[in-house]
Order: structure tokens, then sequence, then C-alpha cells
């Protein structure tokens, strides 16, 4: 590495010069414009950087960013990261994907992506629609949703990201909404210093399918009745007058109010994102609105080892063991007899 | 029927024999084959051989669908295939026997352990009566050896458990058919040694039945006479047994080697190409990745990332794994980047015959993408052809920055044969070049042109981490030179084009078609892949009647050599000889307007020397 001290960059040093092709208004803008911002202070060089992406509206990302950029095919992102990844493991690698992308077709890939815990980012813009295609329902569509492909409403269960990534042994879980850029920024950062693979579910409005889907988060005069911002350490304490908190019922969470002083803080759901046991960030997971207030922030972060780093330390170990490998020993191998 | 005689033994000189060592999947088969190959080899012998192993891992016990088989040929001349007709069949169980004995010679050997002849082993395998008592076996020469009983009295003192030591019969007929056939027991001794060193009592039990069937054969008194087998006269050099899945794997060590770059290999199990991960997966000290995907989508992917990275990247699979790649090849193809994928064939469609070979996949290999989405398509003709293909695939892929599809088959793949071990010193470098430097000129506007092409149309293979060369990549249609998405009409024909002139363009950079026998005549018989045995042998033996037959054996599949269509006409006749229904057959006769006769087989095995000449006399005589 150079000694040098790096230039200065700023979010306009991250601006790839192609014209920007999604929908005015979709929320995709916004987290463009904060992973720009983040970027710079993560002190990596514009070329140390690889951010590659599915297919879908979100997927177009990695060709607004001025870094090495690959979009792939729908779904297999998060597998074209690990190869680079594995490739390369001085490179800051991103993923980019939807709600389709990466839990419909992509599925497969995104949890085994995330049990092998790579140093990788991955960030999923949840719009509870397929933007690209233009309308139909996705996974994460609640039931009974009206769409293109399901005009008298949807029938199937949705699944949470989230709770996926729990389930799938994820090291760093984090949720944030398209509207709250500074939380938005904090948690983009926080995921990229996380060593190991970062999940961020991005709750991002389609203006065009599926407006206002997260109104609930983000309307002024309801989101602080419905979030939850939680932060290690804290009480779960939420509402406008911060006059509501979560306390935990045997296995269940419960809202209490802290308006009569029967509940004081001290009762209430302290968050740890440390937890090795990560059923606590599962619960939280699972609460959702409108029966509870929907968590926002870092549900879960704790050190698991690298899939990359078991990976090169294996080499080292068999090159320690057996010496740098020579072509002319592995050709001699077995039995060999002279004519 | 000819049942046990006993006369004085002499000794008869061969110049190759064919033996099957057939049984249930639990006999051991596989290890008797292989260590009578091994020391065969090592003997001095040119082999070839041909493990033939149910899909189930352990069928029901004494089922035809459990009988394990492995042939080997071995000789004192060059030797091509694994044997049209078995000489010697060694047949472990009644299903064993019935399973194969149509494949032995007349008058040939029988051998077979009687103590598995029981009423339910005769039941399991669907005879009404006892084949070795009737005149089922009338045409062979049948020798009935009691295995179980003779390694059960050897074994009587040992402290091992009654199924180890029923376990250790097979090595009752190894001794057995090495003496047959004047085999040194050393070289078993010595692989005993190491394989069960830990294992004490093991160890003992395998070498005195060993011994005990090796004496029996001796004392006995029911041989006519044994046999000779002398050394071939193969070229000089120092020589190995190779398989072809070890032979790709070593291939792929060293085109990294020679490239300067570090291998990666995304794969996930599957028949018959596991093999090849395994084998990987024991060169860490390479720095070679094995990364064991959870699909084949996700291991071509990872190969795509790793390529875009900077590793020589490969993925291998089998049929139904191409099949699921085959969207991630058109993005490898899409994105310029280097890339092998090993397809290692076996029967299809579908799940179809997981452990036997076939030639089917090449139209999957060739066409099968959505959209005009040429790439280049090699194949490998024998075991230790593999290590030159693999290469090879290795050295298109980088130097033309496209993905690359190498062929073998099941049978190859785990068939063996001598290897000559080439010197590390002379094989060729490959050269790698990655840029450092913006590469925009004369126009006045700076930046990088990831698509900017070479005089073969070649773009450049620049890495992240590369300061100032950021770009971006993807399976949208781009612009050419600057790579940047562009929907135009006329530019999607002239990107479609251009991508299939790269691929053509690397017809000036492949060997010219060779023939082998008469640059004209008769007959030109055009094959690929692994029938190249079968093929070469059944030529030989028709010049050798005096026809005018020659032999062209395509490695390069896409593009085929420039001179391909002039060789082509050269002939009276063609005959495309493949184990499928006539795909390369159809792309000749649609290429080259060539009226192509074909001889095909889907059965799963590969053709018989005499199917090839008798299809040659038959267009011959027409
Ligand atoms: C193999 C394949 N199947 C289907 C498609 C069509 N397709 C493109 S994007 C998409 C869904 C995208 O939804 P999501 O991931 O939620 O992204 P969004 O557009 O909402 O950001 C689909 C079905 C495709 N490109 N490739
Ligand atoms: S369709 Fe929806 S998600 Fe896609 S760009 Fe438009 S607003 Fe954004
Ligand atoms: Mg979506």
């Amino acid at each position: 590495m150079s000694t040098e001290a790096l230039p200065q960059l700023t979010a306009k040093d991250f601006a790839s010069d192609q014209e920007i092709r999604w929908c005015p208004g979709c929320g995709d803008y916004a987290i463009l414009a904060q992973v720009k911002k983040v970027m710079p202070e993560l002190g990596i060089p514009l070329e140390k950087m690889v951010f590659v992406s599915g297919i879908g509206c979100s997927s177009r990302f990695p060709y607004y960013m001025n870094t090495y950029g690959f979009h792939s095919i729908h779904g297999r992102a998060p597998a074209v990261a690990t190869g680079v990844k594995l490739a390369n493991p001085e490179l800051t690698v991103f993923v980019v994907t939807g709600d389709g992308d990466g839990l419909s077709i992509g599925g497969n890939h995104l949890i085994h992506a995330i049990r092998r815990n790579l140093d990788v980012n991955i960030l999923l813009f949840n719009n509870r629609i397929y933007g690209l295609t233009k309308g139909q329902y996705s996974p994460t569509s609640e039931i009974g949703k009206k769409t293109k492909s399901t005009p008298m409403g949807s029938v199937d269960n949705p699944l949470h990201p989230l709770s996926i990534a729990i389930g799938a042994e994820a090291s760093f879980v984090a949720r944030t909404v398209d509207r709250n850029v500074q939380h938005m920024a904090q948690m983009i950062k926080r995921a990229a210093e996380h060593k190991g693979t970062s999940f961020i579910e991005i709750y991002q409005n389609c203006n065009i399918f599926n407006d206002g889907a997260f109104l609930f988060a983000t309307e002024k005069d309801q989101k602080d009745d419905t979030t939850v911002y939680i932060e290690h350490g804290k009480p779960m304490i939420f509402g406008k007058d911060n006059d509501k908190g979560i306390r935990l019922n045997g296995l269940e969470p419960e809202i209490v109010s802290l308006k009569d002083g029967t509940t004081k803080e001290d009762d209430l759901l302290f968050h740890d994102e440390k937890l090795a046991e990560p059923s606590l960030a599962y619960m939280l997971s699972r609460m959702r609105y409108p029966e509870f207030p929907e968590p926002m922030g870092v549900l879960r972060c704790v050190d698991q080892p690298l899939f990359e780093l078991g990976m090169q330390k294996q080499i080292d170990d068999a090159i320690k063991a057996k010496g740098p490998g020579k072509l002319e020993d592995i050709l001699l191998e077995g039995d060999t007899w002279d004519v | 029927m000819t049942t046990q005689t006993k006369t004085p033994k002499s000794v008869e000189q061969r110049t190759d024999v064919t033996i099957r060592f057939a049984g249930d999947s639990g006999d051991g088969m596989q290890l008797t084959g292989t260590q009578f190959t091994r020391t065969s080899a090592i003997f001095g012998n040119d082999i070839s051989t041909f493990p033939d192993f149910p899909a189930e891992i352990r069928a029901p016990a004494g089922t035809l669908a459990g009988v394990s088989g492995f042939q080997v040929h071995f000789g004192s001349e060059e030797l091509h295939t694994p044997g049209d007709i078995v000489d010697t069949l060694v047949a472990f169980n009644p299903a064993a026997l019935k399973k194969n004995i149509d494949d032995v010679a007349e008058g040939g050997l029988v051998i077979v352990n009687e103590d598995s002849f029981g009423a339910t082993d005769l039941k399991k395998a669907g005879f009404a009566t006892n084949p070795l008592d009737d005149d089922t076996l009338s045409k062979y020469r049948l020798i009935r050896i009691p295995a179980t009983k003779l390694t059960k009295e050897a074994l009587k003192d040992s402290p091992l458990g009654a199924r180890a030591v029923d376990r250790c019969k097979n090595f009752f007929a190894l001794g057995l058919v090495s003496w047959l056939y004047g085999r040194p027991l050393e070289p078993v001794i010595d692989w005993i040694d190491k394989k069960f060193g830990k294992n004490p009592d093991v160890a003992d039990a395998n070498r005195a039945v060993l011994k005990v069937g090796h004496a029996y054969g001796e004392t006995c008194e029911y041989f006519e006479h044994t046999y000779r087998v002398d050394k071939a006269s193969l070229p000089a050099g120092k020589y190995r047994r190779i398989a072809g899945n070890d032979a790709t794997a070593l291939g792929f060590v060293a085109a990294a080697k020679l490239a300067g770059k570090e291998l990666f290999y995304g794969s996930y199990p599957i028949t018959p190409a596991s093999d090849v991960l395994h084998a990987l997966s024991r060169y860490k000290h390479f720095r070679v990745k094995t990364f064991q995907a959870e699909d084949e989508i996700a291991a071509i992917c990872s190969s795509i990332g790793a390529a875009f990275a900077g590793d020589l990247a490969t993925t291998g699979t089998s049929g139904p794994g191409l099949a699921l790649k085959g969207e991630a090849l058109g993005l490898a193809v899409m994105t310029e980047l280097p890339l092998v994928v090993l397809n290692v064939q076996r029967g299809g469609p579908s799940t179809g015959l997981p452990t036997k070979t076939e030639q089917a996949d090449l139209f999957q290999a060739m066409y099968g993408r959505n959209g005009e989405c040429p790439l280049i398509v090699i194949a490998a003709k024998s075991p230790s052809d593999c290590f030159d293909a693999a290469i090879e695939a290795c050295r298109l892929a980088v130097k033309h920055m496209t993905p690359v599809i190498l062929l073998t088959d099941g049978y190859i793949a785990n068939g063996e044969e001598p290897w000559s071990i080439p010197d590390v010193n002379k094989l060729p470098k490959i050269e790698v070049t990655h840029p450092t430097k913006i590469n925009t000129n004369g126009d006045g506007s700076e930046g990088f042109l990831p698509y900017k092409r070479d005089e073969n149309l070649v773009r450049p293979w620049a890495l992240p981490g590369t300061p100032t060369l950021q770009h971006r990549i993807g399976g949208l249609e781009k612009q050419d030179g600057t790579g940047n998405v562009n929907y135009e009409p006329l530019n999607h024909e002239h990107m479609i084009a251009t991508r299939a002139k790269k691929v053509a363009l690397v017809a000036k950079d492949i060997p010219d078609q060779v023939v082998e026998g008469p640059t004209e005549g008769d007959l030109l018989v055009v094959g690929w892949g692994g029938t190249y045995g079968a093929l070469k042998s059944a030529c030989e033996r028709v010049r050798g009647q005096g026809k005018k037959v020659a032999h062209c054996h395509v490695r390069h599949l896409n593009p085929f050599p420039s001179n391909f269509g002039d060789v082509l006409k050269r002939y009276k006749k063609v005959l495309v000889a493949e184990l499928n229904c006539g795909q390369l057959r159809f792309i000749l006769r649609a290429t080259y307007l060539v009226d192509a006769a074909a001889l095909n087989k889907v059965q799963g095995k590969p053709f018989l020397i005499s199917e090839v000449e008798n299809k040659i006399n038959e267009l011959l005589a027409k």
C-alpha cells in the first residue's frame, strides 16, 4: 500500500458520467445520493470499490457509480460478488439488489452469500414490487396486493428480508428507509465498516407502481408511532412524545405506555445488537406494522469468521505444509515408470 | 460345457488381453481392476481402462442394478480403447455374470466365485437354474473358484470379524488373475502396506488372501496355460497412469502457472465431473481456490466474478449443470470475460444416465443460450489429452477474452491410460496483459474504453483495483468502445457481428485440422472427443486391409480450423461417428454442405472398434 495520504474524495468523485434513468421521484435517487455521500468517508480509493448488481430498477445502480461495476444477471449478484471478493479480497464489494432480484429468483444465492459471511455489503432495495417489469407483486408484497398479475389480490404469504437474513446466520443486519437520509447514511457507513456480510434492507418507494408503500414509516404525523429506532444498549422507546416502549412479556414483545408511570424505562427491552444468540434480532425482525412499530437501525452486528480469510488460511497452511506448489511434483504424483 | 481340466500349464504369448472384473457394488471390483491396471502399467504394458459403475451408491445387494464393472485392456502394442471383447471375465455373483457374459469372447475364460451362486443369489439375478450347472456357459471356459470359502479358510486365525474377512475376497481374485497373467504381486503389496498401514490386521488379511489367490492358480491345475503379455514399446519417457478428470485438473493448474495467475474453480458436485473439484481442492498449495457453490448458476457466476477481478476462472459440471449455466454463459459472452467451462458429458436428457458416457451436449455447447451467443468450443480426445485440452481452453479464453466450453465425457473422464509426463519447461507460456493506463486517444476525450478492441477484436482485461480504469460492465447491449448501455438498432447489429467475428478470428490462432491416413481417398471418418481411440483403431484396421480410409478427429469445434472445409472435400465419402444422434454431422452439413453419412450410438457406452469397422466397410461397399 502507498503511504501517501489519499486525496480527499467527495460525493462528486463517485458519480459516473452516465445519465440516470430512474423515474423522477423514485426512492432510488435518495439511496444513490447517500451512498455517494458516505463513500468518501470510508477512505477507500475509487478503484478499490466494486458495485455488483442483478437485474431490476435498483440493479442499475452500478452504472451511476464511478467505481468498478458489474450489472450482472437476475438474482445472481451475490454469486458474482463472491467470486470478485475471493479473487481479490482487497476490494471493497457492494451488492445492490431488489426484493424480486434478491428474494425471488436470487433467494438461494442471497442466503448462501450471507451464511458464508464474506466481507461484502448487501443493499436490498425493498419496494415490495417488481419495478422494472412494470408492476407485478413481489415476494415482499403484502397479502391481497392487487397488481397487474394479481387483479384479485395476491394470495401468497410474503417473506421478510430481515428474518431471512437472520435465519441465514447473518453477522450484520439493519434496516433503514429512503426518506430518512441521515439514518440511511449511518446504516450504510456501519455496514461498510462491519467485517463480514452486511445486509441492509432499505425501504424504497416506487412512486410508479407501489406509491406510498412505506408512508407509515415516513409520514410526519405517524412515523414516530409506527417505527422504533433502535440503538445498542438503549431501551426501545418510540412515539411522538417518546411515551411508548417495547417490553418483553415471556417470549413476546408488547407495547407499553410510559405515560402513567407504572412502567419505567428499566422495565423495557434494551437493545443488544451483539448477542451471539440471534433470537432478539429475529424477534425484532418479526415486529410489523400495524401491530407493532417496525424497527429501524442495526438489529444485529456480531463477529463471525470471514469466508475469504478461511479460504486464504487454508491456502497459506497448505503452502506452509507442502511448500509452494511445483508443477513437476503433481505431474509425477502416484506411480511412475520409465520407458 | 468345458469344465476344469487338469493338464500341465504352458505359457501362451498374447499381444493384448481384455479383462473385466464384475461384481456387486460392495465387492470391491473397482479396486481390484485399478490394482491390476496399476501393476500392468508399472510392468510396462500399454493400458486402457473402462470403469462402469451404477448410479446408485449401493443398489440392493446381488441385483443386476448393483453390478459394478471394471474393464482393463493391456498389451504389448499401442492400445487406444479398453477393448471390444472381453477375454477374461471375473464374475463375483450371478448378477455380474448375467450382465456381462454377452461381452465375453467365445472360448473366453469365465472365472466365477461359486460360493455366491446360492439359491437367493440366483433368484436376485433372475436365474431360474444355476448357470454353472447347465449349458448356459458352454461357449466359454468356466473356472469355478470357491473364493469366499478359501478366503475364510486363509483368514481363520485373523482377528477380523466375519464381514471384514468376507470383504477380502476380491484380493483372492486379484491374486489369481495376477498369477494367470504373470503379473508381479509387489506393487499390490506395496499399495496394501501404504493404504492399510494404520490398520495392520486389515493389511495382513488382504496380503494373505492375495498370496493365497496367487498360490491357488499355481496348485489348482484348472488352467490349461498361463499368459504372457510383454512390455509395450511406448515412446521413451517417464510415464504414469492418468484418468481424464485428473488430467483436466492438472491442466487447469498448469495453465494458471503458465499464465502467472491464481486458479479459481467454482463448481457444484455432479457425476461425472466431481472428481475435478476433488482433485483441484487438493492443490491449495498452488493457491488454487476451489469454491463449492450452492448450485451451478452460482458456480459459474462466482467464476465470472473471479474473472472480472483477475483470476484464471474456471467452472466445471456435467450436462444438466451446463443447462443451468446457460444464462450466465451469455453474460460472459456479453461482458467478454475469459472463462473456461468444463462439461464432462453424460447420458441425457435430464438426469439421464449419470454414470454413463455420451456426446449429446454438442448442440448445447454450441447453441444452448439465448440470443446470438457464439463462444469457443473444444473437446478432449483421450484421458491424457484432457491435460492439453484444458491448457488450450485456458489459453484461448484469456487470449481472446471469451468463454470457452471444454467438452470431455464420462468415458475419458474415468478411463485411464499411460501418460508420457510432459516436461514442464516445454509447456508454452500463456501471455496475459492487464492495462494500467487509460486507452483513449485522438478524440480528446479522457477515460478508459473497456471495449476498445485490438486487431483480433479483443477488448482489454482491466482489473478492479487499477487506478483510473474504473468501468462498468454488464449484460445489457453496449456501445462498442465505451461499453455504455446502448439500444440503437445498428449498434446492436454491429455488436452481434463483432462478437461473432471475434470468435471466428480464433481460427487463425488454432492449428490446421490434421488427418491420420491418406490425405485423400475413399472415406474420411470424422469424430470428436472421447471416441478417438475406437475410430483410430478401426481406421488403422481397414487401412491394414488396403483401404483408402483416413481419420480426422476434431479438437476445435468452434471455430473449426480454417482448412477443415478443404479436408472434407478430399474424400469421396465422409462418415461422422459420434455418441449422439448426429450433432456434429448436422453442423458439418450446414457449414460445409457435405453429404456426410452417420454412425451414431446412444447406449451409454463407447464405440466398439468392430462397430466402426463394420460401418466403414458397409459404406465402402456401397
Ligand atoms: C431470468 C430473468 N427472468 C426475468 C427477468 C425479468 N425481470 C427483470 S427485473 C425483474 C424484477 C425486478 O424486481 P426487483 O428485484 O424488486 O427490482 P426493482 O425493479 O423493483 O428495483 C424481473 C422479473 C429477467 N431480467 N431475467
Ligand atoms: S419503476 Fe419504480 S422502482 Fe423503477 S425507477 Fe420507476 S419509480 Fe423507481
Ligand atoms: Mg422491487
